[in-house]
């Protein structure tokens, strides 16, 4: 296997983009991830696109090729384009095809992809598309919603290990302050703990401010073999760890309801695969698609010890100049979570800190990053580490 | 909220709380498995109907509803340890403010929704307290 190094990156705005299609959005974010390199169309050897429920949201399936097409590498260059889905990990997975590709020696310049576009519909067809990523015959029919799920992982860990609903509220609060400083973030707007608390309930405990909002946007990278990265760019960012788990769709047949197994054992597979420990990593960017889902992850992945993930949070260890940043890039919370998009938008947040790009937000002297992408209640994770040198 | 097929296919487990037991290991599954998790191809699966008694694992009283069930929230949704093993998700009526972990319920058959006004009407189980 050959050794990858990411090139290229590029996001485009996230947040509710009426005036622009799937496609708009898609060719923005490949163009200027390609023009982020010296690479041109006819070096791409290859696609991949998250996108969770272009059938749903758009009512257009067949994106792959959409895409290719719309990106001009359709009629002429006749690339092979792929479309990736795993839920919300959809982004994240096409990450992971498109490293492996390249990995493998089957392609050289490959483009990894990832966009949803939720706001053409209503907030409530948009919240039953994403409903789709549960068990439909044995949770959804049972009235389960997203936040619901999520909401039961919460009331669980609160009664097992004391976490409060203040502590939840600080992770909205950390996440919108980062935000703040992201140019293509969903949200502007710092808020406060007393903002969460008194938002509306949308499923107890979870307050709509401890929810990642419906969001448009496209992220896309471009990827080649590290041999050969710095005839593209000055600044390649190497992969140093791919790593991919299931676990049971429902929740209720989870070993631990409050622990996401498939975190921890792509968490594992890809510190192994890394030779690092959760200490060496210097920024995280984690599927906090609800508040209790990044105080999860951080225990999941081995920053905090189980049950201390709200602690850890407000005492200001996952903030920018904290021991281990989290989310500086504002996050599903506020940065936005375009479902498919979610996983890549993760991976060009942690290549700008690597290449120390990140303005008012860089973790300074940030050496690896990490991106833990999550499906559904947890059934996917793909887990990722990068590295500022080889 | 379904779909006539899809649930048509589960009515007996919707209807008798029907899982499967495996002969192999002796695990309960609920929703019923076709494959044992455990053994797999060497497990043994054959149908059981669990008495329906369990307990609260974890719960939610749920505000904004899932499509279809706008006319029952706000309602509680839980997470349900069968006392034979297996956890199901599945609503509990009663009284949201006396809902806690670990509290005993018992299953019970009801309505659960309806494809529209002329559409299908679904039933299938709920719980409620045991000392209801």
């Amino acid at each position: 296997m050959r050794d990858v190094a990411i090139i290229g990156v590029k996001n485009t705005k996230f947040g509710e983009l009426w005036e622009r299609s799937l496609r708009d959005i898609v060719v923005e974010a490949g163009i200027g991830a390609i023009e982020d390199t010296s690479v041109s169309g006819k070096d791409i050897d290859a696609l991949y696109v998250g996108n969770m429920s272009g059938g749903r949201f758009i009512d257009q399936e067949h994106i792959g090729a959409l895409i290719a097409d719309y990106s001009g590498l359709s009629r002429n260059l006749h690339v092979p384009a792929t479309r990736v889905e795993a839920a919300c990990a959809s982004g994240g997975l096409a990450l992971r095809q498109a490293i492996m590709s390249v990995a493998s020696g089957y392609s050289d310049i490959v483009v990894a992809a990832g966009a949803e576009k939720m706001t053409d519909v209503g907030s409530e067809e948009a919240a039953s598309a994403l409903a789709a990523a549960a068990d439909r015959e044995w949770e959804g029919m049972a009235g389960a919603t997203f936040p619901g799920l999520y909401a039961m992982i919460a009331k669980l860990h609160m009664h097992k290990y004391g976490t409060t609903s203040e502590q939840l509220a600080e992770v909205a609060v950390k996440n919108h302050k980062n935000g703040y400083f992201n140019p293509i973030a969903q949200y502007k707007n710092k808020i406060t703990v007393d903002d969460v608390l008194n938002s509306i309930m949308v499923a107890d405990p979870l307050h709509i401010f401890d929810c990642s909002p419906i969001t448009d946007g496209a992220s896309a990278l471009v990827l080649a073999p590290a041999d050969v990265a710095h005839k593209y760019t000055d600044t390649p960012i190497y992969i140093k760890a791919t790593a991919q788990a299931s676990d049971t769709i429902a929740l209720h047949d989870r070993r631990d309801i409050t622990t996401l197994d498939a975190t921890v054992v792509a968490a594992k597979r890809a510190y192994s695969m890394a030779k690092l420990k959760p200490e060496d990593i210097d920024l995280v960017e984690v599927h906090d698609c609800f508040t209790i889902a990044e105080i999860c992850a951080i225990e999941d992945l081995g920053f905090a010890e189980k049950g201390k993930g709200g602690i850890v949070t407000e005492n200001g260890e996952t903030a920018i100049g904290g021991r281990i940043p989290v989310n500086t890039s504002g996050g599903l919370k506020a940065c936005g979570h375009p479902v498919g998009a979610t996983g890549i938008k993760q991976a060009v947040e942690i290549v700008t800190q690597l290449r120390g790009d990140a303005g008012k937000r860089q973790v300074a002297g940030a050496k690896y990053g990490m991106t833990h992408n999550v499906g559904g209640s947890g059934a996917t994770a793909v887990i990722h580490i990068f590295s500022r040198e080889r | 909220m379904s779909s006539v097929p899809r649930f048509w296919r589960s009515l007996g487990s919707r209807y008798n709380l029907e899982g499967t037991h495996c002969k192999e290991c002796g695990e309960y599954f609920y929703p019923p498995r076709n494959v044992c998790v455990n053994c797999r191809r060497m497990g043994e699966l054959e149908s059981f109907k669990f008495k329906g008694t369990g307990e609260i694992v974890t719960y939610t009283l749920i505000h904004t509803a899932a499509e279809g069930f706008e006319n029952q929230a706000p309602y509680t949704l839980a997470i349900i340890k069968l006392d034979e093993g297996p956890q199901l998700t599945s609503q509990v009526i009663g009284d949201s403010e006396k809902m806690h972990i670990g509290m005993r319920v018992k299953s019970v058959f009801r309505k659960l929704g309806e494809d529209g006004d002329r559409g299908m009407i679904y039933y299938g189980t709920k719980f409620i307290p045991a000392d209801a």
